[in-house]
């Protein structure tokens, strides 16, 4: 039996179909990524699982529980990290935790074993009595894992996990989840607009948009798939039209992104075509060429960048051509 | 029952929410009862005894209500979903919630009912005090499961005033809070006759001072049915509660 089973589930907010009549499994111990730019549907998806809101149509179970039948059952099998932070910031950190065991009907007895286990897991224990609204993003963020770990759920529901969080930190917090999947045999679901956090931590990866499943696969499989490599042509002084428009003519080069005096092309079996590609632009100060990333995948898929708040991913995409 | 626990430990640490909240009715006390009651006795009482449970009754009002309406900000700051996400019924979560508003409603009476006996005059024995905040508690029942039902509805806090001036100000007017009312004319009498408010003043004046106007068998029948009505639709508004 899957850990989650979701059939032609669908939510509408008025016309807009949030989550369009999708349908995955999701097995037990797996790490899934759900990736997709913001309004894909990840938060309104996960939502119906925490059966936090209700489905317009289809249908779901979590750990073998239906969410419109066994809610409370539901409930008693997840662990919920939500995106916009859920802490009480007049509480100290042991309080939201205690408060959260209460809630969840931790025993009496095991409360104080499992809050220091879980203070320990992400390394708050001398912060335990400081007010959690006084907490830095990162350790809010950790201290939100912690309390979604108390019950010892079989299934973690992470929404975006570490936006916002500095790389160190993110890091951290990814080797945490690692840690639980594979300690714990916990399914893990996360959402994230990171294309580096997909690759990293999930098994398996469905790319989302507009409330639908676009592609579902392995990181490595999703790369595959997309039938290129990543050429990057640094140029002499600025890149040409003229080169711009002799790689467009080629059709192994499946998609361009003009980034600052330099152009990164997916280009199929690059090896091969190198040589022309070299040929036909002229002179390069410098040629890279490195394995697809899932940002050229969601590209490929779904026709459009996927939307990324930090500045360097700015940059980088100021056009794209596709084919 | 984490919920009250919790509910609790806020309380204690938003000094500004606790601190306004035994000082406005002060302000109402000395302003009213001190300005008007100079010249006026009512009921052979003096005005400042009179109005003092109707003061205390809309203290419990303002308090429980506001109390209530505060999970509207709970949604927007996104605390309350944790709760919502409990593997408990709704309803556990919404008597938590009143329990917690009647703490503090029974809290603040005590203060202001301490006030009052020492510096206000107001006869008080151990059996009235008891028996006026019971009235207190039954009362604050019904108008924090109000405040929580009208909260759990809104969409935003910026209803709040609009609830002030079509519940909370018609309720508390037309209460006999201040002034008594056996001189009214008809139609305010039917308004009286309907408003649970009215039902709770009776009780605590008459807990206080023994004068009854409306009998307090009635007036603990009406508060149970108002408590009972709104605890009912505030857990089911609980329970259909939703972030969608
Ligand atoms: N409560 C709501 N009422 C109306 N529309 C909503 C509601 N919640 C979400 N939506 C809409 O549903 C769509 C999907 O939203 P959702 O929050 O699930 O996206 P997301 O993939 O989580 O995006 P993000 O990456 O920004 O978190 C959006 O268009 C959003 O505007
Ligand atoms: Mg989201």
């Amino acid at each position: 039996m899957p850990a989650i089973h979701i059939a032609n589930l669908t939510k509408k907010f008025g016309k807009l179909a949030a989550v369009d009549n999708l349908s995955l499994d999701i097995n037990k111990g797996e790490i899934f990524g759900l990736l997709g730019p913001n309004g894909a549907g990840k938060t309104t998806l996960l939502s119906m699982l925490a059966v936090l809101m209700e489905p317009t149509s289809g249908e779901a179970t979590v750990a073998g529980h239906d969410i419109r039948r066994h809610p409370i059952d539901v409930r008693k099998s997840i662990g919920m990290v939500f995106q916009t932070g859920s802490l009480d910031s007049l509480l100290t950190a042991r309080e939201n935790l205690e408060l959260h065991a209460r809630l969840f009907g931790v025993p009496k007895e095991m409360r104080q074993t499992r809050i220091q286990e879980a203070l320990e897991l992400v390394e708050l224990t001398d912060r335990a009595d400081e007010r959690a609204g006084n907490f830095s993003g990162g350790m809010k963020r950790r201290l939100e894992i912690a309390r979604a770990l108390l019950h010892h759920p079989q299934v973690l529901f992470l929404d975006e996990p570490t936006v916002g969080l500095d790389p160190q930190t993110r890091e951290h917090i990814w080797k945490y989840i690692k840690a639980l999947s594979r300690q714990e045999q916990m399914t893990i679901i996360l959402t994230t607009h990171y294309m580096e956090e997909a690759d990293v931590l999930a098994d398996r990866i469905a790319l989302i948009d507009h409330g639908k499943i676009v592609q579902l696969d392995t990181p490595e499989g999703l790369k595959r798939q997309m039938g290129g490599d990543r050429v990057k042509l640094v140029c002499a002084k600025a890149c040409s039209a003229h080169m711009l428009a002799a790689l467009k003519k080629m059709p192994f080069v499946k998609s361009i992104v003009q980034g600052d005096g330099h152009l990164e092309l997916v280009v199929q079996n690059a090896p091969k075509h190198l040589q022309t590609i070299l040929h036909a632009v002229g002179e390069v100060e410098e040629v890279h060429v490195l394995p697809a990333s899932l940002n050229d995948v969601f590209l490929q898929y779904t026709g459009h960048e996927i939307r990324n708040e930090s500045a360097e991913d700015d940059a980088q995409a100021q056009w794209a051509a596709h084919r | 029952m984490a919920v009250w626990h919790r509910e609790f430990i806020v309380y204690t640490r938003e000094r500004e929410r606790a601190i306004s909240s035994v000082v406005t009715p002060l302000i109402w006390l000395f302003a009213f009862g001190a300005g008007l009651g100079a010249s006026i006795t009512l009921a052979g009482e003096s005005y400042q005894s009179f109005i003092f449970p109707g003061i205390l009754a809309m203290n419990v009002l303002f308090t429980s209500m506001f109390y209530g309406m505060y999970v509207v900000w709970d949604k927007k700051l996104d605390v309350l979903k944790e709760i919502l996400i409990a593997p408990q019924p709704r309803w556990v979560a919404f008597s938590g919630k009143c329990l917690g508003g009647l703490t503090i409603c029974a809290f603040q009476a005590a203060i202001l009912l301490v006030i009052g006996g020492l510096f206000m005059g107001i006869p008080l024995s151990p059996a009235s005090v008891l028996f006026t905040l019971f009235g207190a508690l039954l009362f604050g029942l019904g108008t924090a499961s109000l405040g929580l039902t009208i909260g759990a509805k809104l969409s935003s806090p910026d209803s709040f005033s609009l609830v002030m001036s079509f519940v909370m100000w018609p309720l508390f007017l037309t209460s006999g809070a201040l002034y008594p009312i056996s001189h009214l004319p008809d139609y305010l009498q039917v308004l009286v006759r309907i408003n649970p408010m009215a039902y709770g003043v009776d009780l605590m004046r008459g807990a206080l001072l023994n004068t009854w106007t409306l009998g307090w068998g009635i007036d603990v029948a009406v508060l149970l049915l108002f408590a009972g009505v709104f605890f009912f639709l505030g857990s089911r508004a609980f329970d259909q509660m939703s972030l969608g």
